[in-house]
């Protein structure tokens, strides 16, 4: 690497139904107020994140479309796609064109708009995640594929759902104070246990909702971010990993490879490990999702993730704040913004701009975006 | 799934072939060029057990698109007798009687129709196998 990257401009969206706006506005939107958050006017190329475009808006080449909507005719552009961890791929493609020193300053956009569609196409969109050929064509959807896992992981740990199922609790109580969020409301594990069943043992209060957003961030190498006096936050380290696209292919369902493999990049390039992370940004697609990633990250031994749940660890006032604005499941999954909004929710803490939901003395921030059942994971690490 | 799509998946799909790894051994559906577990090259095209047993089942309730008319139904991870996995609909079963650990065999099924005058989809999925009749 020749350059520190940092991140030195943040810009979102709320999240939910934007009835009134259209895909290229809710992005144009963000990333007109990421870039006046940083004080650039100028950017060297654009990564915009998102998953759907093609089916839900039968628009693609989102490069050339933002960039004309940004009046930034010329510049590079390009959509970066890795189905729901779209957002963390979108930030390591921009920190490795800002390390390499070829771009001094690029703009990340992601943005994605489902409320446009029917929940029976959106949902077939989304499955698009996993092997259409092999497993989608046999009726099985994306919820289906996690409630898989969670009835694999309750039976070999001999977990309660209860345990599991108290981690959107734990969110939407942080999302209370999230202006941004989709869902600024308290539910009880009483809720969560009787919403209906979508794929059991998943309950629809178990599952992120679905949502319109768009978020962005400028990304620049350090000098150029102290030249122009910005508040930025160091990128310490970036990682992505694959692994079998199927989940059924794969002898350990209930290890996601890739999120080890990426973290454990990244940790290296960071010289940290779990124990010195300050705040956590996991990717809550499902609540089952939650206790896997805590022990795939390393926060927890393999089966003892939902104990960090239990004890209410992964709260505000927890040993390892995680998802402090309400993850996926509270303040929203917009798809391939949501990996940029994990980055927001980091960054606004780390900027001690995090209101009544502030962790102090937050340092370091991990963020972990999944692409379908992990069959891509990106880990990236923030610093202040 | 446009025709041609469907009909180029049709032999794979309605017999159950798969690959075996000579390197490592292991099987896998569908059959491809590389191992995906030690990247050998060196494959065979194999037809695989038709019995097998339950690893994780899930009750589909919100359909994708196409699949509304069959709703509530099984969709299970089932392990077949030489140890490789497939994912696929359970079917001649209750809801409430399958369990991990169930054995079943393949049978050949309707999937989907495309409309009054589209194509109709077929394919293997898993029933339980009755004791008595397990030869
Ligand atoms: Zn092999």
């Amino acid at each position: 690497m020749k350059e520190n990257v940092v991140i030195c401009g943040i810009g979102y969206t709320r999240i939910g139904e934007h009835w009134d706006k259209s895909l290229r506005e809710l992005a144009v939107e963000a990333s007109l107020k990421a870039l006046e958050d940083s004080g650039f006017d100028h950017v060297d190329a654009i990564y915009v994140s998102n998953m759907m475009s093609g089916m839900l808006q039968e628009q693609e080449h989102l490069g050339a479309l933002v960039a004309t909507y940004l009046g930034l005719r010329g510049i590079p552009a390009c959509k970066v796609e890795a189905a729901c961890g779209s957002g963390g791929m979108a930030i390591h493609q921009a920190f490795l064109a800002v390390s390499s020193g070829y771009y001094k300053t690029v703009l990340v956009v992601g943005v994605e708009k489902m409320s446009d569609r029917t929940t029976s196409e959106v949902t077939l969109a989304l499955a698009s995640a996993e092997d259409r050929e092999y497993v989608i064509s046999t009726g099985a959807t994306f919820v289906g594929l996690n409630a898989l896992l969670y009835r694999a992981y309750m039976l070999k740990y001999g977990v309660r759902q209860e345990s599991i199922a108290k981690f959107p609790v734990i969110e939407h109580e942080n999302a209370l104070n999230a202006p941004h969020a989709q869902f600024r409301r308290k539910i009880t594990l009483e809720d969560v246990l009787s919403s209906p069943l979508i794929a059991d043992p998943l309950h629809l209060l178990e599952c992120a909702p679905l949502g319109d957003g768009a978020a962005a961030l400028v990304i620049s190498c350090e000098e150029e971010a102290k030249n122009n006096k910005c508040d930025a936050v160091r990128i310490i380290g970036s990682a992505a990993a694959t692994d079998i696209l199927s989940l059924y292919e794969r002898e350990d369902l209930l290890t996601l490879y890739a999120t080890v493999k990426a973290s454990q990049k990244a940790y290296e390039m960071a010289g940290i490990k779990p124990k010195d992370v300050d705040l956590l940004e996991v990717h809550d697609a499902f609540s089952i999702l939650a206790p896997i990633s805590l022990e795939d990250l390393g926060f927890a031994k393999k089966g003892e993730g939902w104990k960090l749940i239990e004890k209410e660890e992964v709260a505000l006032s927890g040993r390892i704040p995680t998802n402090t604005m309400g993850g996926l499941k509270a303040r929203g999954h917009p798809i391939g913004a949501t990996g940029i909004y994990q980055a927001v929710d980091a960054i606004l803490q780390l900027r001690n701009d995090a209101g009544k939901n502030q962790v102090d003395n937050a340092s370091v921030a991990l963020l972990q975006s999944i692409g379908g059942v992990g069959g891509t994971v990106t880990v990236n690490i923030l610093k202040r | 799934m446009s025709v041609p799509r469907y009909w180029r998946e049709r032999v794979t799909k309605y017999r159950l072939i798969g690959a075996q790894c000579t390197n490592c051994g292991k099987s896998f559906y569908p059959p491809r060029k590389v191992c995906p577990y030690c990247g050998s090259r060196d494959l065979k095209e194999v037809a695989l057990p038709r019995k097998g047993k339950v690893i994780s089942f899930t009750v589909i309730r919100v359909p994708p698109a196409g699949f509304e008319l069959y709703s509530p139904y099984l969709i299970a991870i089932v392990e077949l007798e030489n140890g490789t996995r497939v994912l696929a609909q359970l079917t001649d079963v209750d809801l409430s009687e399958v369990k991990v650990g169930m054995p079943v065999e393949a049978t050949f099924r309707k999937y989907l129709e495309h409309g009054p005058s589209g194509i109709i989809e077929y394919g293997i999925k898993f029933r339980p196998v009755i004791k008595g009749e397990d030869k």
